[in-house]
């Protein structure tokens, strides 16, 4: 260790870690402190906390129905999570658990369909829902998110560390098949769903290319699409787009330090 | 015989339940996913402006290769492909090992720095790094007072630093995410090669290069392939950082798509036929990294 090459490789690594620290969490730094700046000191650079941030606060929830576009992006996200979660693991359940070679078929091409862009999908997804008289409503954003090609397969992969004499043993028991699954899988598989929870309702709440096309009245806006409508003025205030910006990383923030361990875990249950 | 019926009826019910579990799922899948996909298809054959439609045939095709914008979008989107993603899973790489010493100090302090921008929504993000990158802005006055610049750069205002801006806050974002996945990958490999490697005298760069990157070469085709997906389909930033602007430098194909079917009058059918450009893309793309990864194995 006193080997002065390995000292020299030791100092250089610190420093790369410190700087790409900083630089990742200024921007976080920024946004605390730009919600306390007028605009005028946001676009100056000034990197000081400064008293702005009660008119700041003000010009935001008189701007935005903050209780109307809070219930719209919870309940999007939510009952939207909540529905791939069921939906989707149904499936990654019934893939691993019975087993057919026509099923394998269907299971390889869905791998194939996962790169599918979106960018290719939202023209006629926009027709289709234009078509069934549900633009701007909760169901045209959540449908089309509830079958994930990518949970089905976190959830098959996870599936293959479920003991199938827990289901042998249910059925000598007499329970029926959807009862197996609702009533030993789902209890035994609970890290499982924590971790897809986190994934999918991360995605469901920063998810702005679709509400964007979709939701087109302000009073079913998510925060997502509120906090970007505040800046597609000309000249946008940016003390209040600051306080929607923290508003909106809050929750996910929130989740991210509650569950550091289980968030890392989910992002990676698909390379296990 | 008796035995045989029970078994096959047996048979049948596993086949029955089976179908029942996944059936929820596809059906959803056909209709929002296969049943879209095969009617842009169809619709990028149709001229017309709106929902009238005729018959175009190849016509969408050629205008393609007549339209500036399109082609504009196309260089740009393969601009930012090959300069960001090397850049960003080159980064991961080198902070994963950097992270993936157990006698480091601070590691998960590092570890958690690192990976936050990846908690943060895209839109909140994007409206964050605008503002930084303002004219007289934090950016210009941090360079400036490290001497590394003399005169403010026209971040936003500049085709070049526009495309640098957007390049840096994809970054930003997404090392952090492709970090992790190393970080797990390096933690898999036994120690006990390292070891071995060590007390032959490898080097260090030696025992990165040829026992570390074979290693993890799953996982690395794994984020090369996801990060170009991402990236051909990149939207939110270039519409919140820079409209796609100045002049088109930053625009997108996937704000190109945007613009023609939503921001204009739309033009759905032509639409429809970029956007099949980046299917395509993403099919050679990914069949090319698969045919390198194999390449190198043999």
């Amino acid at each position: 260790m006193s080997n002065p090459i390995a000292l020299i490789g030791r100092t250089a690594t610190y420093l790369l870690l410190v700087l790409a620290a900083f630089i990742s969490v200024f921007p976080f730094f920024w946004m605390m402190i730009g919600a306390t700046n007028t605009s005028a000191d946001i676009i100056k650079g000034r990197a000081l906390p400064g008293g702005a941030l009660w008119a700041n606060m003000v010009n935001f929830f008189t701007s935005v129905d903050m209780p109307r576009i809070l219930f719209n992006s919870f309940f999007i996200a939510g009952f939207g999570t909540a529905m791939t979660l069921l939906v989707s693991s149904l499936a990654g359940y019934g893939f691993e658990m019975f087993r057919s070679r026509f099923r394998e078929k269907i299971f390889g091409s869905l791998l194939l369909m996962l790169s599918i862009p979106f960018a290719a999908l939202m023209v006629p997804l926009f027709i289709m829902m234009a078509n069934l008289k549900m633009i701007n409503t909760y169901q045209a954003i959540i449908l089309p998110t509830v079958a994930s090609i990518f949970i089905v397969f976190y959830f098959r992969q996870a599936t293959k560390a479920f003991p199938h004499e827990l289901r042998d043993a249910a059925r000598i028991d007499g329970l029926k098949e959807w009862q197996i699954f609702l009533y030993v899988y789902m209890p035994v598989m609970r890290s499982t769903y924590a971790a897809a929870t986190i994934i999918v309702f991360m995605a469901n709440w920063n998810n702005y290319l679709w509400p964007l096309i979709v939701l087109q009245t302000n009073e079913m806006k998510t925060l997502t699409l509120v906090v970007a409508g505040l800046t597609s003025a000309y000249t946008p205030d940016f003390g209040v787009v600051m306080v929607g910006a923290i508003f909106a990383t809050l929750p996910t923030l929130i989740i991210f330090f509650l569950l550091q361990r289980r968030f890392v875990e989910g992002m990676l249950g698909a390379v296990k | 015989m008796g035995v045989g019926v029970a078994q096959s009826g047996l048979a049948r019910k596993e086949q029955v339940s089976g179908w029942l579990f996944v059936m929820p799922a596809l059906v959803l899948l056909g209709v929002f996913m296969i049943y879209p996909i095969l009617w842009s298809l169809w619709m990028s054959f149709q001229v017309g402006r709106g929902m009238a439609f005729s018959f175009g045939g190849f016509a969408n095709i050629m205008r393609l290769t007549q339209d500036p914008v399109f082609l504009r979008a196309l260089t740009n989107t393969l601009t930012f492909l090959a300069i960001q993603v090397p850049i960003m899973l080159v980064l991961a790489l080198l902070f994963a090992s950097a992270l993936n010493d157990s006698k480091l100090w601070g590691r998960s302090w590092f570890r958690t720095a690192i990976f936050l921008p990846c908690v943060t929504s895209l839109v909140a993000y994007s409206v964050v790094f605008r503002s930084m990158f303002a004219q007289d802005g934090i950016m210009n006055q941090m360079l400036m007072g490290l001497s590394i610049i003399d005169a403010p750069i026209p971040w936003l205002a500049d085709p070049f630093w526009a495309k640098v801006v957007i390049i840096s806050a994809i970054t930003w974002r997404w090392t952090g995410y492709n970090m992790i996945f190393y970080l797990a990958a390096m933690q898999n490999i036994d120690r006990s090669i390292y070891e071995a490697a060590k007390i032959d005298g490898v080097p260090a760069w030696a025992r990165f290069w040829y026992i570390t990157i074979p290693m993890l070469k799953p996982v690395i085709l794994f984020t090369t392939v996801i990060s170009t997906i991402g990236t051909l389909q990149l939207f939110d930033e270039v519409n919140l950082i820079t409209q796609g602007g100045p002049s088109d430098s930053t625009l997108t194909l996937s704000l190109y798509i945007y613009n023609l079917s939503f921001r204009f009058m739309p033009s759905f059918g032509y639409a429809a036929t970029v956007s099949y450009v980046i299917v395509v893309l993403v099919g050679i793309l990914t069949f090319i990294q698969f045919l390198a990864a194999r390449d190198r194995r043999a």
